[in-house]
């Protein structure tokens, strides 16, 4: 039987813009502190949010003058973190993800990807990725796998 | 964005001075990464023992610094802590890049 205590649904907003990314990574880890999460668990967690919370800002709410709310929502699942994110931006194309394949970097300098990273990343480092459009919300799920009550 | 630079053994060695590179500091950082390497030596070392993290925006932004310079340039990058590191290798860039694990090691190797 694991002694960990559960920690609590956690449930908080931020507003878009530039820092949006670091304000939710900050505020989540702060609140998964109990957890005693590892740095590569940590390290996961910080990337992904920043990755999502990034293609929001970037893509969701892609004028600066007018943002809007993301919400961010973290269940102690069973399986790993359970978080979910919600904003009222724009949908995505073609009602999906990005496939978030690798890029080619086997290319001449001129032609080496700046970009295209974000979606690859968080495919990699999350699992059970779906993203739902509801009326005018977005609504994307993921799971972030972590070694349930383990100390390190 | 606080980066600083100096030139050692006709290399050019520049220091991020902050612990992060992400989407808040990306096109900062690539102003900055200009004003110190134009018109410089061949071979630049970004020293990235200070950043802690970076996302795909900062990965972008040393790509476009690369670039920026030209193929008749060097960028090596040295220092890089374990997410920084695990960022490079996660995309495939650490197959673009020479990685140095030390600034020195990369000084060593790379003097002319």
């Amino acid at each position: 039987m694991s002694t960990q205590a559960p920690i609590p649904n956690i449930h908080f907003k931020v507003q878009s813009g530039v820092y949006a990314a670091r304000e939710a990574s900050e505020k989540l880890l702060h609140e998964l502190a109990p957890l005693d999460l590892n740095a590569e668990e940590t390290g996961a967690i910080e990337l992904v949010m920043a990755e999502a919370l990034n293609n929001i800002v970037e893509h969701g709410y892609p004028d600066p003058q007018n943002g809007g709310p993301i919400s961010i929502y973290c269940e102690h699942g069973t399986k790993g973190l359970n978080i979910k994110l919600v904003d009222n931006g724009l949908p995505m194309p073609n009602g999906k993800t990005p496939a978030g394949l690798a890029v080619n970097t086997d290319v001449e300098l001129k032609d080496m990807p700046e970009g295209g990273f974000g979606w690859f990343i968080i495919k990699d480092l999350a699992k059970d990725v779906a993203y739902t459009r509801t009326l005018d919300t977005n609504r994307l799920d993921l799971r972030i796998a972590i070694t349930f009550g383990a100390k390190n | 964005m606080n980066l600083s630079s100096r030139t050692e053994d006709q290399l050019r060695v520049v220091s991020v001075n902050g612990d992060r590179i992400d989407a808040a500091v990306a096109i900062e950082f690539k102003d900055a990464m200009r004003a110190e390497t134009d018109g410089g030596p061949e071979t630049v070392i970004l020293d990235l023992s200070a950043v802690g993290f970076i996302d795909s925006s900062g990965l972008g932004a040393i790509v476009a610094s690369m670039k920026h310079m030209g193929q008749d340039r060097t960028l090596a990058l040295a220092g890089l802590t374990p997410p920084v590191d695990k960022v490079f290798r996660l995309t495939r860039m650490d197959t673009v890049f020479s990685l140095f694990a030390t600034l020195d090691g990369a000084i060593n190797e790379l003097q002319p």
